[in-house]
């Protein structure tokens, strides 16, 4: 089974405290930590557990700078075999549909049974990317996944709906499937490990070669203008003060009263 | 171009709330936009779905097809990019759900059109919109103005917009499709309920809610102990189910648990709306978080901003003190 999953980089903020650039167009970036875009991981751990199953290849694709090699490296050192990295400038400012232009133009005649990548990405959140490329491909696909297995002679895919509630569709091969988050458990990659793929090859793509020029970044974009803020706080909580102890004590004495536990 | 496109969503055989919110976002919109709000409800026999819609939207088109009984894009999508030509809205807006995340994408790639998704607000002035969204796990507000294009298809967050009352009363357009041609054999085989629990969190008066601030399986216990001193219940946001430090059945929000207790103790989550939007109905919400801008505070009644595992031990004490 040939497999391409899709991964890109993105910064860790669920701790990090976030600031907005002076100009509103994007949050500072220089202390933020970067790493494996959290819902591409589960996409790549499901890529990589397909071919234990099942024998074949899993190439990973990444659109990124430099330092998204690492995503690809990462991948590298779970279990995938090949990686393509779209690394040029040019990208940059580029809307989902160009992404996928672009991903395209890379792909070429390659052909797969099976294209897994995250719902989402944790800084965008778009959720178009999959499905954009399973239109631009012209094959089936379904959204958020949550179990997925071969089965009817295609793929059963099991999809999270609202509400504690999932669904189960059946596609053909080839498809394309995006991943949510908590289909397995992702394993463990360590130092060691990423160090034995540093040897690995990797095949760069930049919008010049893949004659992309004009087709990506701000000008091909949908998007006129775009603005970051900090979000109003609001009335928002009344923050207890003072010491830990008294803070607890008198968050004890809401909890009781308001919880009915006198 | 003028008008604007509303996508009905209807499951197991009700229209779904987050309708009402999308025509309560088009209905607001259309004076500025122009031309009118016309609803397409797609169904097996979208007459027995559309009683809601009947007094709300000002044109109702039902379309008719026996595979459209459950959600389907293969069968979707011919209908609706024949729809969208036929009618060139300015707008086409669908709910941020599990639906329209599967289907809108595939819409606008199929015509050609820009997306943007999971909106909050929206703004039409010069013929552009501008949608505001929450990025970096609802960290950042993004405001986003769109180049003018002929039609524009957004996808609204649930609960972001008001769904619209009663009011008008439409002659409704039925239309039998006869000619559906999928592109692949994409099959909905059957809609599955949630896996057996342990305890049922919505039964809970407390919860005490883990997020990833909890930071591993084995500090889960810390959390256990405040809930016992409460007589409470455990729950959590996502990713904590995600990882597996807690079931399934233990998760509060849009794709979990939809819960309103009389205290809810948010330990450690930052509080990501579709997170927010399991709890916010809670009588009173405790929140405990590192961050003073976490966006839990914003829908907690009271915050302690400080180290989680220095507030536990401390607060479990006074609790039981």
């Amino acid at each position: 089974m040939e497999i391409l999953v899709l991964a890109k980089q993105a910064p860790e903020t669920a701790e990090a405290d976030l600031e907005i650039t002076r100009d509103g167009a994007d949050v500072e970036r220089e202390d933020l930590v970067y790493t494996i875009n959290e819902w591409d991981n589960y996409a790549v751990e499901e890529a990589v557990r397909l071919k234990e199953a099942h024998g074949g290849e899993v190439t990973v694709l990444t659109l990124g700078d430099e330092e998204a090699e690492d995503v690809l490296r990462r991948g590298l050192a779970m279990g995938c075999d090949q990686a393509i990295h779209l690394n040029d400038e040019a990208f940059l400012g580029s809307d989902p549909a160009s992404v996928v232009r672009a991903m395209v133009k890379a792909l070429g005649e390659r052909r797969f049974d099976l294209i897994l990548c995250g719902v989402q990405s944790a800084d965008q959140g778009q959720g178009q990317t999959g499905v954009l490329l399973a239109q631009a491909l012209g094959l089936p696909y379904a959204s958020l996944a949550v179990g997925l297995k071969l089965a009817e002679g295609g793929l059963v895919v099991t999809r999270e709906l609202e509400a504690n509630t999932l669904e189960e569709v059946a596609l053909p091969l080839p498809a394309l499937v995006t991943v949510q988050s908590g289909i397995n458990q992702p394993r463990y990659v360590s130092i060691m490990g990423i160090r034995k793929v540093r040897g690995m090859a990797i095949e760069a793509h930049d919008a010049e070669g893949l004659d992309l020029a004009g087709q990506v970044g701000p000008a091909a974009s949908c998007l006129a203008a775009r603005r970051l803020a900090l979000p109003e706080t609001g009335a928002g909580a009344e923050i207890l003060t003072g010491g830990l102890d008294a803070v607890c004590a008198r968050a004890a004495g809401i909890i009781r009263e308001k919880g009915g536990r006198k | 171009m003028s008008g604007i496109l509303v996508i009905a969503e209807h499951r197991q055989g009700q229209l779904r709330e987050s309708t009402l919110e999308a025509l309560g976002a088009a209905l607001t919109l259309i004076p500025a936009v122009g031309g009118e709000v016309v609803t397409a409800l797609l169904a097996d026999e979208p007459e027995a779905l559309a009683a809601p819609l009947l007094t709300r939207s000002p044109g109702l088109r039902l379309l008719a097809h026996p595979e459209l009984k459950e959600y389907n894009p293969e069968f979707y999508l011919p209908a609706l990019a024949d729809l969208v030509a036929g009618m060139a809205p300015a707008l086409v807006l669908l709910p941020h759900s599990s639906q329209g995340l599967d289907l809108a994408p595939a819409l606008a790639g199929r015509l050609n059109l820009p997306l943007v998704t999971d909106c909050l607000g929206l703004d039409w002035a010069g013929g552009a919109l501008t949608a505001r969204r929450l990025i970096y796990g609802g960290k950042v507000v993004e405001s986003l103005t769109l180049k003018p294009a002929a039609t524009v298809v957004a996808t609204l967050q649930a609960g972001a917009f008001a769904p619209t009352p009663e009011g008008v009363a439409p002659a409704p357009e039925s239309v039998r499709l006869t000619d559906l041609a999928p592109r692949h054999p994409r099959r909905f085989l059957r809609q599955l309920a949630a896996a057996v629990e342990d305890v049922d969190i919505a039964a809970a008066e407390i919860l005490v809610s883990v997020g990833r601030g909890i930071g591993g399986e084995d500090n889960i216990p810390l959390a256990q102990a405040l809930a016992d001193a409460l007589g409470a219940t455990l729950s959590c946001s996502r990713p904590v189910a995600d990882m597996g430090w807690l079931p399934k059945s233990r998760q509060v929000g849009t794709s979990g648990k939809t819960v309103r207790p009389k205290v809810y103790i948010a330990l450690g989550i930052s509080g990501a709306f579709q997170h927010q939007a399991g709890m916010k109905g809670s009588q009173t919400i405790i929140a405990v978080n590192k961050d003073p801008r976490a966006p839990i505070f914003a829908v907690a009644h009271y915050g302690i901003v400080d180290d989680l595992f220095k507030v536990l031990p401390t607060l479990t004490a006074a609790v039981k003190a």
